[in-house]
């Protein structure tokens, strides 16, 4: 089956297959017990939840399947559908076992039928006795204790203890370290989303004192490039666009709260406060700027200015909208379900659904918006640099005030004056450069109601008050509720109420994807009945209670997980490895993957030495093919591509226009950020080949790569060669590789010494100019050698 | 022919097959792949399709804007009655209202007038006098309804099932189900093309691959400037020394791949190999130079200006070359004034390229296994709009008319029918969740097996509704 496929669609397909088989992991825990969490809930959740789960209105014969009375019966009126230690005179299988087609469940035409081995464990599962448990994320974490391992000496800290110990039942060993330089761009991309220089690498490798490793942990972490990188993975989820996202898709005004984001992993903000002050710091005691300018988040949904916009009919999308990005962002929860309906597998009602979307009720807001992408209420905000200086400017004229209260010498009060002169025009000149952002202005809530199946026209649903999802509804609130109507606050500090069972697992679920390459719970935007069974489920609470007991402290979870033995594994699998856990549930080796769009672009430009590193800031325009903006309109509207340092920023300040994103970000996997989206998908295909081939600015790139190159490498060919390969992948070449470029090399340094005027044309794209003091020919045929390398697998790979 | 004999034809055709190629055919050698793996080709899912398929692609002509049925294919005698009267109350009261929100609703008759057309006698309007000779051919649909009333979310309900963002469009469904036919083109490909009111914007999301692997995502071409974004070399590099590029890229790739093993890497030498055949075999592609005079005429094609008459001929040859999705936006149809002169333009512009377009693929045998269907997001209200200009009418949800044609579909016919105002879809009528259960019913799909797991729960194009329309199957 596998000969059968592409090699492209693997990830997907090995994804599929642990759906559906007994994977290694699972068939080490064959002779273990039957657990109702992890083996039999996925079962009656996929088959049978459909008319046995949660949604009350398509529930038959009045049978739940996914709570403990359903299954085992209340213990007094109602009987169950099992007996424990009885499958033969259980319901349940019973009906699963029917021979008469018509009596059999599930039943022919719902189309999902179960397996023989399906069917077996659930008759294990009640031959041991049909010991029930609550989902297992929606029981709050405790911490596991450490397990014990036979090889105690691999082990460097807690998390090396857990993958040893599941590695050791499933009768696996860890991999071998990689080696020093990839382990550098391994921690570099992951930290940082830029890769080591090669001084960077030669200080590593210089570094053979104890505690080396730590020491470059400790660096990239308190790079401000770590803000930047971690901002990328936020911004998917809480869905950060520049455009409006319906139909005009008008600029919208939002940079400062990216801005905010970046500084908030710089600063390491608790994760508790980061939460608060996106989700409520409009209603903080006296907030600053920046919890100002935090609360941003509620206005990140899509907006319209569309001519025949009913406002009622957006404002209710909106506020599903956001329903579906928090639920997603913070809880891995699908809500967004339960607007036409009862969740079909978690305990959401649409009464949780309304609820939750009335606690943004207040959010001052219109249904359609006039034209040209204004988003009152907005405020022209400084930037953090700003915001500095204008502190600094206020003393100094507060000292200078006080001097001239004092009635100086006469011959001092020009001087003094003219100062204070002088500062008032720079704070002028800083106010008038501020930057306009959306904000959120608490009012008056609107009304609230369910929606019977979600339709807008329809008045008749019960007028909600805000309230969290009832079933994970803590006693102190509902007290709270009683008494007053809950806030954006309360939902803030319920999400991370240690209690809550949801926010701190999915959170470092996600992390660990990032360092990981895949979560301990693979799903990463659903914990739900339908996500998947956590391969270390254990592991997986203990980084949940770890990051609730450090205080929500983001880097020392990155710590962790970055200063493990396992993460420095080989992302090389052994032939063995391959056979036996083809998708890596193990954690005995490392995984590898190509890099997120923004970090492939910030690469090229990083080792073509065109990358402008600062921080933060308004959204920008690198090139962009003409025409592709054509099919907007009101008002049509044309790409202008900025000049000067603007061209040069990170991936990740490209302006993201919602309905036309950046053809680059697009051929890379970016999302259109219109929903919450916790995992990009990773393609490989022909458009991204194009694009590192063709885009004017991976060849603008390569030929400042090429001119660097010969102005600051050695002097002859092969060491240049070797240096250059370097610059770009951080290790030496083999003789074989750079034997393929220097053949390239001589092949277009021919070429082009007879044709000029072809590389006078090649050195003309992009806006950077080419020294003059190099020969074009030589410049070109170094750029063939550089584009070469920027098109290389490995360049884009993290491994 | 078979698939796979197709595929390598395809491939074995080309005369100049780079390194990359060769170096697939050496890690052939070691690792045992398929002819479709190492092409790079997505080949579907499989035991897809599912029974014998009567068309094997599709060119939806999206008329963006909504065309008003009660000027195209949908004659209301009553209307004209009725005109300037108010709009009965009893229709409308409820009802969810656009730019007329807060207005009079006052009746419109139609302003133009219907013609019998072919031996079917099918009433179509006397401005679509091309599409009336093929009458015989198509299959009017005067029932359709849809759930949104403005264009963006009905674009987006059309094609994907659902006004949500980020869900999958039928294109990448299709592709992702069926895989593609061709290894130097792409699998699922749009045109555009405007005239007629102020043109519609259409967003990239209505041809996104949503949470479906991205390669089956649509690749937009364009008639003008760079056919497909970077499909062009860079500036002073001709085709020898892309080549060298291309293949100094593939010999390296398969250094290393000698070293880690990575399968990702064989694919990235198939992507980087149907790259180049690309940057060649969209050139061919879009050079119409080898086109009889005749068809030319006939499509009224005056040269690669982009408009919708052009766009056709590409579609005809994207299906001849076998691309398995072809979408053509015409983004003028939005008449909320001067109706009777902007759909005129739309006619002008749109008309005789669609019948051109099923003549030639009939006649080189073409249009048993090419479905055509036409039609836009939604209708135009019974009622008038009249706030600048010349009458118009505003969005209408709750019916329009689309035509299927091909791949099938039974010609000749008319099938379900509005009230007598043409307000609501009362007869037979058939959601968009139906019209792609029939388009997939006829690629040999079950609409409810093509699932997709994502966030928990198995997707489909049709949610869960959608039914085959077998009345309108041959």
């Amino acid at each position: 089956m596998l000969s059968s496929l592409p090699l492209a669609a693997l990830p997907t397909l090995v994804a599929a297959l642990s759906l559906v088989t007994a994977s290694a992991a699972t068939e080490a825990a064959a002779a273990e017990p039957v657990q109702f969490n992890r083996d039999i809930r996925p079962i009656l959740s996929n088959h049978c939840f459909n008319c046995h789960g949660p949604d009350a209105s398509t529930r038959e014969a009045d049978l739940r399947l996914d709570t403990q009375a359903g299954l085992l019966g209340d213990g007094q009126d109602a009987a169950g559908v099992v007996v424990p230690g009885k499958p033969e005179v259980s319901l349940l299988w019973q009906r699963i076992t029917a021979d008469d087609s018509a009596e059999r469940m599930p039943p022919q035409e719902y189309g999902k039928p179960l397996s023989d081995q399906q069917k077996a464990l659930i008759r294990r599962w009640i031959e041991e006795g049909a010991q029930w448990q609550g989902h297992w994320a929606f029981v709050p974490p405790t911490r596991p204790a450490v397990p014990q391992v036979e090889r105690g000496d691999w082990p460097a800290t807690a998390i090396d203890a857990f993958l040893l110990a599941r590695m050791e039942a499933a009768g696996a060993s860890p991999s071998p370290p990689a080696d020093r330089v990839t382990l550098l761009r391994r921690l570099s991309l992951d930290l940082t989303g830029l890769a080591p220089t090669p001084e960077e690498v030669s200080a590593f490798l210089a570094d053979t004192r104890p505690g080396a490793w730590e020491r470059q942990v400790e660096r990239l972490l308190a790079s401000p490039h770590f803000g930047e990188r971690m901002a990328v993975y936020w911004l998917d989820l809480v869905r950060y666009g520049d455009s409006g996202g319906y139909h005009s898709d008008n600029t919208v005004h939002i940079s400062p709260y990216r801005d905010y984001v970046i500084h908030a992993f710089n600063d390491n903000l608790p994760f508790d406060r980061f939460t608060r002050e996106q989700l409520a710091g409009d209603l903080l005691p006296s907030p600053s700027t920046e919890q100002i300018v935090a609360a941003g988040y509620n206005r990140l949904n899509k907006t319209t200015e569309e001519g025949g916009a009913q406002p009622q009919e957006y404002l209710a999308k909106y506020a599903a909208d956001r329903v579906r990005a928090t639920a997603g962002a913070w809880l891995g929860a699908t809500l967004g379900c339960a607007e036409c309906h009862d969740h079909k597998y978690d305990p959401y009602t649409m009464r949780d659904f309304y609820s939750f979307a009335a606690f943004f009720a207040d959010v001052k807001e219109q249904g359609k918006y006039g034209g040209n992408g204004k988003r009152d209420p907005e405020l022209m905000v400084p930037n953090r640099f700003q915001e500095t200086r204008l502190n600094q400017i206020a003393q100094e004229e507060m000292q200078l005030e006080a001097a001239l209260a004092k009635s100086p010498a006469p011959e001092e009060q020009p001087a003094l004056k003219q100062r204070l002169a002088a500062l008032a025009a720079e704070r002028k000149a800083i106010e008038a450069n501020f930057t306009r952002t959306m904000i959120t202005v608490s009012v008056q809530p609107r009304e609230m109601r369910i929606l019977p199946r979600g339709d807008w026209m329809d008045r008749s649903g019960e007028v909600v008050q805000p309230a969290v999802p009832r079933f994970l509804e803590s006693e102190s609130l509902r007290q709270t509720a009683l008494q007053r109507r809950l806030t954006r606050l309360d939902l803030a500090g319920w999400i991370t109420s240690p209690d809550n069972p949801l926010t701190a697992r999915v959170f470092v679920n996600r992390l660990w994807k990032l360092f990981y390459g895949a979560g301990l719970s693979r799903d990463l935007d659903d914990v739900g009945a339908q996500g998947q069974w956590p391969t270390h489920p254990a592991l997986l609470d203990y980084l949940a209670v770890e990051f609730v007991e450090s205080g929500w402290d983001i880097k020392h979870m990155v710590r962790l997980m970055v200063t493990a033995r396992a993460y420095r594994q080989t992302s090389q699998p052994s032939p063995e490895l391959l056979e036996t856990d083809p998708a890596n549930e193990l954690f005995a080796r490392q995984n590898r993957w190509r890099l997120e769009a923004e970090f492939i672009r910030d690469h090229a430009l990083a080792v073509s030495g065109l990358l402008v590193r600062h921080l933060g800031g308004k959204s920008v325009y690198p090139y962009q093919p003409a025409g592709y903006w054509d099919h907007l309109n009101f008002p049509t509207r044309k790409w202008v591509a900025d000049t000067g340092a603007n061209q040069y920023r990170r991936g990740l300040y490209t302006h993201w226009q919602r309905t036309f994103l950046h053809p680059m970000l697009l051929a890379f996997d970016a999302p259109s950020r219109e929903e919450c989206v916790a995992q990009r998908p990773v393609s490989n295909t022909p458009k991204a080949a194009l694009t590192l081939l063709n885009d004017p600015t991976f060849v603008e790139a390569a030929r400042a790569l090429a001119a660097r190159t010969l102005l600051q490498g050695p002097a002859d060919d092969d060491a240049r060669l070797t240096w250059l390969w370097q610059q770009v992948l951080a290790r030496p070449p083999l003789q074989a590789e750079s034997q393929v470029l220097a053949e390239l090399l001589a092949a277009n340094r021919e070429h082009y010494r007879t044709a000029p005027q072809e590389a006078k044309k090649l050195l003309s794209v992009g806006q950077a100019v080419a020294p003059a003091s190099l020969d074009a020919a030589e410049v070109a045929a170094w750029t063939a050698v550089c584009r070469t390398l920027l098109n290389l697998h490995e360049t884009i790979t993290r491994e | 022919m078979s698939y796979p004999e197709l595929t390598r034809r395809c491939f074995l055709g080309r005369t100049s097959l780079g390194l990359g190629a060769v170096v697939l055919a050496s890690l052939e050698a070691t690792e045992a792949r398929s002819e479709a793996a190492t092409r790079g080709l997505p080949p579907g899912v499989q035991g897809f399709p599912q029974f014998p398929a009567k068309a094997k692609r599709v060119i939806f002509l999206c008329m963006a804007g909504g065309p008003s049925h009660l000027e195209t294919f949908d004659y209301k005698p009553e209307l004209a009655r009725l005109h300037g009267q108010p709009m009965p109350e009893s229709i409308t009261a409820g009802q969810p209202i656009a730019q007329l929100q807060g207005q009079k609703l006052v009746c419109q008759g139609p302003l133009l007038k219907f013609r019998r057309w072919g031996e079917s006698g099918q009433e179509i309007t006397e401005i679509f006098p091309a599409i009336g000779s093929v009458a015989d051919e198509i299959a009017i649909v005067r029932s359709m309804h849809t759930d949104q009333i403005n264009h963006d979310p009905a674009h987006t309900v059309m094609n994907t099932g659902t006004s949500i963002s980020c869900r999958p469009s039928m294109g990448a469904w299709v592709t992702y189900g069926l895989g593609s036919e061709c290894h130097d083109l792409p699998g699922f490909v749009v045109l555009t093309s405007k005239g007629g009111r102020n043109p519609q914007p259409i967003a990239t999301r209505q041809w996104h691959s949503g949470f479906l692997p991205s390669r089956f995502q649509g690749v937009e071409f364009y008639s003008q400037g760079d056919p497909v974004h970077y499909v062009r070399n860079p500036l002073g590099v001709d085709h020898e020394r892309q080549r060298q590029v291309v293949d100094a890229v593939a010999r390296l790739n398969a250094i290393r791949q000698q070293t880690v093993a990575d399968p990702e890497i064989a694919t990235r030498i198939s992507q980087y190999e149907m790259a180049f055949q690309m940057q060649m075999s969209v050139p061919r592609l879009m050079d119409i130079s080898d086109e009889p005079q005749h068809v030319l005429d006939d499509y009224g094609v005056r040269g690669a200006d982009g408009s919708f008459a052009y766009n056709c001929l590409l579609a005809r040859r994207l299906a001849e070359r076998g691309v398995r999705f072809i979408q053509l936006y015409h983004r003028g149809w939005d008449h909320h004034n001067d109706l009777a002169r902007f759909i005129k333009v739309c006619a002008d512009l749109c008309d005789r390229p669609t019948a051109a377009l099923i003549r030639d693929l009939k006649r080189r045998g073409m249009l048993d296994e090419t479905l055509i269907i036409w039609g836009g997001e939604f209708g135009r209200t019974p009622m008038a709009q009249s706030n600048k200009g010349d009458v118009g009418r505003d969005h209408h949800m709750r019916a329009f008319s689309m035509f299927l044609c091909g791949g099938g579909v039974r010609g000749g016919i008319t099938y379900g029918a509005t009230d007598e105002l043409g307000y609501h879809a009362v007869e037979n009528p058939v959601h968009v969740h139906d019209l792609h259960a029939t388009m997939l019913h006829l690629l040999g799909i079950d609409h409810r097996r093509l699932t997709y797991r994502y966030q928990g729960r198995d997707f489909r194009l049709t949610d869960v509704g959608g039914n085959v329309v077998h009345d309108l199957l041959a």
